[in-house]
C-alpha cells in the first residue's frame, strides 16, 4: 500500500502536488477546504499567494485569515462586502454616540434641576416655620 | 482638433491592461481614464479577470456599488497588506463597544439621579419630566475572525460575529478610517508600501 502524502487545501483545490515548501499549507489546512476556496474565487490563488509571499513570515497567518474573512464578506454580500459593514458600524457609532449626547443631556438637566432644588428648600421651611406662627401652631411646649 | 481621440479615449483599465478599450468595455462606466490609481489597486488585489466575474455576477444597477466598495477594499488592502479592511473593522468595533459601556455608565447614572435627587414628582412642582434612560437599539455583536483559531491582532481570544451579516446600505463611503497611528494599534501590523 503507497502512502498518500496530505496535501494543503491549496493544493487539493488547484490539483497539484503540494510542495514541502508550499506557500499556502501553513495557512490553509486541509481540514477545511472551504477556507481556500472562498479566497481563491474572490482573489485568485496567484494574487493570495503573492499577498502572502511579501509579508514577513510571522504576519502571514494574518494576512490568511482576514483575506478569508473579506472574500467570506464578499461572497455573503457581492456588492459591498467589508465596505458595508463598514459603513454599518459607523452609523452604530453615530447611533450610540446620540443616544450618550441625550442621556448625558438628561443628566445635566436632572443635576442642574437638584441644584435648584437645594437652594430653594431652605426657604420653603422657613415660610412653614413662620406660616405655623401665624396659626399659632408651635413646636414648643 | 480631432473628436475619434476623445470619443475613443480608453478608460484607466483598458489602459492599465494596454488594451484596446472597446464599446461596451465592462470597466470603463466605472474606472474613467482620470482616476488611474482605482484601477491599479483593484488589479493589484483582486485581478482584471476576478473584478470582471464579479461584476458579471451583478446587474448593472448594482456595478457601480460593488466596484466602489471593491476599490475601497483594495485601497485598504494596500495601505494595510496584513489586515486590509478587517483592521478597519476591529478598530470601529473596539470603538463601539467602548461607546456602549459609556452608554451604560451613563444610563446607571440617571437612573442613580432619578432615585436620589428625585424624591417624587409632587416634591418639586413643575418638574414632570419622566426619566427614561435611553437604551442602545441595536447592539452591535462583534465579528468573528481567524479561520484557523486565531484572534486578529493582539486581541486574545477574538471577537465573535453571531448576528447575520447586516443589509447593505447606500454607501457613503466614509474616509479609511484609519491613520498612520492606527497601524500601531497591531502589533507589527500593518505597514505602509
Amino acid at each position: 500500500m503507497s502512502t498518500i502524502s496530505s496535501r494543503c487545501a491549496a493544493c487539493k483545490y488547484l490539483r497539484r502536488r503540494c510542495p514541502p515548501d508550499c506557500i499556502f499549507s501553513p495557512y490553509f489546512p486541509s481540514n477545511d477546504p472551504q477556507r481556500f476556496a472562498c479566497v481563491h474565487r474572490i482573489y485568485g490563488a496567484s494574487n493570495v499567494g503573492k499577498m502572502i509571499q511579501q509579508t514577513p513570515t510571522q504576519m502571514r497567518a494574518q494576512v490568511a485569515d482576514s483575506l478569508y474573512f473579506e472574500s467570506r464578506c464578499r461572497i455573503q454580500d457581492p456588492v459591498y462586502g467589508c465596505a458595508g459593514i463598514i459603513s454599518w458600524l459607523h452609523l452604530q457609532i453615530h447611533n450610540v454616540e446620540s443616544e450618550l449626547a441625550k442621556v448625558k443631556a438628561q443628566i445635566a438637566f436632572l443635576n442642574s434641576d437638584a441644584n435648584r432644588e437645594l437652594s430653594f428648600r431652605p426657604q420653603i421651611e422657613g415660610d412653614s416655620s413662620f406660616n405655623n406662627l401665624r396659626t399659632g401652631e408651635s413646636s414648643v411646649g | 482638433m480631432s473628436s475619434s481621440s476623445s470619443y475613443n479615449s480608453p478608460c484607466a483599465a483598458c489602459k492599465f491592461l494596454r488594451r484596446k478599450c472597446m464599446p461596451g468595455c465592462i470597466f470603463s462606466p466605472y474606472f474613467p481614464p482620470e482616476e488611474p490609481q482605482k484601477f491599479a489597486n483593484v488589479h493589484k488585489i483582486f485581478g482584471a479577470s476576478n473584478v470582471t466575474k464579479l461584476l458579471n455576477e451583478l446587474p448593472p444597477h448594482q456595478r457601480e456599488d460593488a466596484v466602489n466598495s471593491l476599490a475601497y477594499e483594495a485601497e485598504a488592502r494596500v495601505r494595510d497588506p496584513v489586515y486590509g479592511c478587517v483592521g478597519a473593522i476591529s478598530f470601529l468595533q473596539r470603538q463601539v463597544q467602548r461607546l456602549q459601556k459609556e452608554l451604560d455608565t451613563a444610563n446607571a447614572d440617571l437612573v442613580r439621579y432619578a432615585c436620589n435627587e428625585i424624591p417624587s414628582s409632587a416634591a418639586i412642582p413643575g418638574s414632570n419630566n419622566p426619566v427614561q434612560p435611553a437604551t442602545l437599539r441595536q447592539r452591535v455583536a462583534p465579528l468573528e475572525f481567524g479561520g484557523v483559531g486565531r484572534p486578529i491582532g493582539n486581541e486574545v481570544g477574538g471577537a465573535f460575529y453571531q448576528a447575520p451579516l447586516p443589509p447593505p446600505y447606500p454607501l457613503p463611503y466614509p474616509p479609511l478610517p484609519w491613520s498612520d497611528s492606527f497601524g500601531g494599534d497591531f502589533n507589527g501590523g500593518g505597514g505602509n508600501i
